[in-house]
């Protein structure tokens, strides 16, 4: 039995000790917000927060877990994660939406430590999160309308 | 995919009978279509009603949604239309999926139900509309009741009836009993375009909280009490077989269940999906080896271009084109060469199966349930009805998720049935398996000669495509493979609105071990190519315009000629460009949709390839979601770009050599340009498709601009090949 902390909440485990958080996650615990899309750090839609770092939970291990705060997209109320919902939403960005689990992750995380990303930082931000439907275009601009709700 | 069952541009289907019958329990209306849908092939009448809309005494209004959701819009497509007709405030409605039904819920343009080939909202424009309108009346009539005000006199609108005159109004919630006793007459008049508040308006998506608040439930997502993961090794040769395997190590893999052959390979259950990846790691298996594809791509590739040295099958000859080029003093050749395509969804494929009590239920992003239910039906040995399937949203498809075996559920549903112990069971796809997994666009070779004439427009041109058959031994090989033509592998060549007096057209269709499939807009993936970057050899070759030479060309061809004219005007067609910039055009019909665009490039100092700018004008019929169709299209360029820029599957003596997104990569947001799409206003008066159409023309745009920058020519795709570097 592992125990890690998770959106704020103490919770045991009975998987393999190598066992990826993204199945922790998923099949153990029930959270499904957050996705698979490759297993090999390639997609971005497993996104988590460790520690409040973006991270591919299909690369962080169970046995790495332990003493660090994890955080999913189900945990997630702080004001860059609200405003970038939102800003989301208005500009009705998804299309399959298997993706956008971890866009706006990683969206909210550029928020955070860059109040007003240009196109240029949200390329590179975002580089990781490949969207298969191609809704890149309304990300990026879905990023800025997020950062002007930040200001107001 | 291809409108399966279509005769061309029957995209506006129209029920000869029809009678909706309104019925009321616990206060909800139910609006159906009884007793029969009647259009072109699909003359099966249905001997049940089919639900379309349910308006609750809360105003809640349920559209039934018989085409799922892939991320094209559909849901919001199909809703727009009911409330627009309805009279709905959007506020208040919501979509739900139609069970696994061909009876009430088939795509009337298949016999069968699925969606597919950009089809959605052509195939339910119409009965979406009436329904809609079914509701419409009854509440005008019960509310004229209640206010003792002629129907005339009253207007459903934001989800009311209101009587302007006396400022008095219903909600539609308070009138659902009394409208359920209303008698809807066989002809019912539609809203007139004129008065329409929603189509051609902003409208939030319907999908857009739940996507965005992780709670949006896809197949991978569903859990049932006591469900097991489970994952098969397939044999990494096409055509191979089981031999032989051992899975001792594999199930002393902590989490794993069982180990169990199946028609597929070997499946190993687990308690979560990584130890059942884990274990199928462990597995020791032999393959059988003696009937599959063992070669590399370049012996594959070859012996299309052998084969494209011949003449094919007769597709279309007008003319004399052999002679014609025979005595011309120029002619432009080239041999085309396309890859294997893997659509690779976001979501690689996924479905969860669980027998139990004399059914079988099924939940997956079910894109053929027609066929999914008949597979699933054959392999338990239940009655159809006894096959359930639960549509949830499916994480893209581009065609995958729709095959003519029903593939992967069928997979779910025999790791169940063998299993024959009642546990449900969850079949999960990786990345690899995708990627390896076959079910490919097919490789295409397409030799081609053409001459101008002394106007400058085409005069004669030869085309022979070399390709494998997608359509032949599926159950829609009847319909669409005439005299040995497979429909899929010629069209937008066969087709061509081009006038080209003299034209001679033919197919090789090659048998292949490797599995084909449609992919995102199907043939036109490589015809549309071919026919756009030869059409501007051509207007080089004439010394005019690529885009004035295209609207001359096509001026027969409305739609075809108002694009191009959009694309003039809102495009910066024709004014100056810096330094190693260039642009290009191209223009395809498809779905019976018109899109063109114009891209424009750039190259750096190194020598690094970016793609800046595409203006899109789209003829897609009536535009009921602009935000949709918008979304689309920049959907479109960026699946046709990647593919295009880099994408390809190789086989290594049979085995394919990429593995998952590092070696398969498609375009990321550093590399997206900025897309301005326009929608023509259209002279069709109902939707045509939009998921699909945008995807020909982009990468022969594209290209065409890289000619234009480098003067080379680029028939051998990806562009990678030729040695393209992209920043
Ligand atoms: S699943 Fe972790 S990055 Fe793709
Ligand atoms: S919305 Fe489908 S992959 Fe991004």
């Amino acid at each position: 039995m592992a125990s890690i902390k998770l959106n704020g909440q103490r919770v045991s485990v009975d998987a393999a000790p190598d066992t990826p958080l993204l199945w922790v996650i998923r099949d153990h615990l029930n959270l499904t917000g957050t996705k698979f899309g490759c297993g090999v750090a390639s997609c971005g839609a497993c996104t988590i927060l460790v520690d409040g770092e973006p991270m591919r939970s299909c690369q962080f291990r169970l046995e790495d877990a332990e003493g660090v705060e994890i955080s999913t997209i189900e945990g997630q109320e702080d004001s860059a994660f609200k405003n970038v919902q939102a800003a989301w939403r208005e500009l009705d960005v998804v299309q399959c939406g298997y993706c956008q689990s971890g866009q706006v992750m990683a969206a909210a995380a550029l928020i955070r430590s860059n109040p007003k990303p240009t196109d240029e930082d949200i390329d590179e931000a975002l580089n990781g999160n490949l969207c298969r439907c191609g809704t890149y275009q309304r990300i990026r601009a879905a990023v800025h309308l997020a950062a002007e709700k930040m200001e107001a | 995919m291809k409108n399966l069952f279509a005769p061309k541009n029957s995209a506006q289907p129209q029920p000869t009978r029809r009678q909706f019958i309104l019925s009321a329990a616990a206060g909800v209306l139910t609006v159906s279509l009884a007793p029969s849908i009647v259009s072109g092939a699909a003359k099966a009448a249905s001997p049940y009603a089919a639900d379309f809309l349910e308006v609750a005494a809360d105003g809640t209004i349920t559209v039934i949604a018989k085409h799922f959701e892939m991320g094209q819009g559909t849901t919001t497509g199909l809703a727009t239309i009911v409330a627009e007709e309805l009279g709905a405030d959007w506020n208040n409605v919501m979509v739900r999926w139609a069970p696994a039904d061909v009876k009430r819920y088939q795509n009337i343009f298949w016999g069968a139900q699925g969606t597919g080939g950009s089809s959605a909202m052509a195939n339910s424009y119409m009965q979406l509309r009436q329904a809609g309108a079914a509701a419409r009346y009854a509440f005008l009539e019960a509310a004229s009741k209640r206010l003792g005000a002629s129907s005339a006199e009253l207007v459903a609108e934001d989800s009311m009836v209101k009587h302007k005159p006396s400022g008095k109004s219903i909600s539609f919630g308070d009138l659902t009993t009394d409208a359920a006793g209303v008698k809807v007459p066989e002809q019912l008049p539609l809203k007139d375009s004129k008065s329409f508040k929603l189509f051609g308006k902003h409208i939030a998506r319907q999908d857009s909280d739940a996507k965005t608040d992780g709670s949006a439930i896809f197949a991978q997502d569903v859990k049932l009490p006591g469900m097991l993961k489970a994952v098969i090794a397939r044999s990494p040769y096409f055509g191979g077989t089981l031999k032989s395997f051992d899975a001792t190590e594999a199930l002393k893999v902590q989490g794993v269940v069982k180990v169990i052959e199946t028609s597929r390979g070997v499946a190993v259950l687990a308690k979560d999906t990584w130890a059942a990846m884990q274990g199928r790691e462990m597995l020791d298996i032999q393959w059988n080896t003696s009937g599959a594809e063992l070669r590399s791509s370049p012996e594959i590739m070859d012996a299309y271009l052998k084969v494209a040295e011949t003449k094919g099958t007769k597709v279309r000859q007008e003319g004399n084109a052999a002679t014609k080029l025979a005595e011309a003093n120029d002619r432009i050749e080239a041999t085309y060469q396309f890859p294997f395509l893997a659509h690779a969804p976001m979501e690689a494929l996924n479905a969860v199966a669980h027998i139990h009590d004399g059914m079988c239920e099924i939940w997956a992003g079910s894109q053929f349930p027609t066929i999914e239910q008949a597979t699933a039906a054959a392999i338990t040995g239940l009655p159809l009805e006894k096959v359930e399937i639960h549509t949830v949203y499916a994480g893209g498809s581009f065609g995958r998720r729709a095959t003519p075996n029903a593939d992967y559920i069928a997979e779910a549903v025999e790791i169940a049935h063998r299993l024959g112990d009642s546990t449900p069971v969850h079949l999960v796809w990786s990345r690899e398996d995708d990627i390896r997994g076959g079910r490919y666009r097919p490789v295409a070779v397409h030799k081609v000669s053409a001459s101008v004439g002394a106007d400058g427009m085409p005069e004669a041109w030869e085309h022979t495509i070399v390709t494998q058959s997608i359509l032949k031994g599926t159950p829609f090989e009847p319909v669409l493979v005439k005299d040995g033509i497979d429909s899929t592998s010629v069209e937008g060549v066969g087709d061509t609105p081009y006038p080209i007096p003299n034209l001679d057209v033919s197919l090789h269709s090659i048998e292949s071990k490797v599995p084909g499939l449609w992919w995102r807009s199907v043939g036109h993936t490589h015809t549309g190519y071919v026919m756009e970057t030869m059409i501007d050899a051509c207007a080089k070759k004439a010394g005019v315009d690529a885009l004035d030479y295209r609207i001359k060309l096509l001026k027969g061809h409305k739609r075809h000629s108002d694009v191009l004219a959009e694309l003039k005007a809102k495009s910066r067609w024709g004014k100056p460009l810096g330094k190693n910039k260039a642009r290009g055009v191209a223009v395809h019909e498809s779905f019976g949709t018109v899109v063109g665009h114009v891209v424009e490039i750039s190259r750096d100092s190194d020598g690094y390839i970016s793609i800046d700018h595409v203006t899109s004008a789209v003829d897609c019929g009536l535009a009921v979601n602009p935000d949709v169709i918008e979304a689309q299209v920049q959907s479109s360029v960026v699946y046709g770009l990647s593919a295009v820029m880099q994408l390809q599957i190789t086989l290594d003596e049979g085995l394919v050599e990429q593995d998952n997104f590092p070696s398969y990569e498609p375009m990321r947001i550093s590399q997206m340009p900025e897309v301005e799409v326009h929608i023509v206003k259209s002279s069709v008066p109902t939707p045509t498709g939009i998921g699909e159409p945008g995807v020909p023309p982009i990468g022969p745009a594209f290209v065409n601009a890289l000619t234009n920058l480098t003067g080379e020519t680029y028939t051998k795709l990806p562009l990678a090949e030729h040695g393209v570097d992209f920043a």
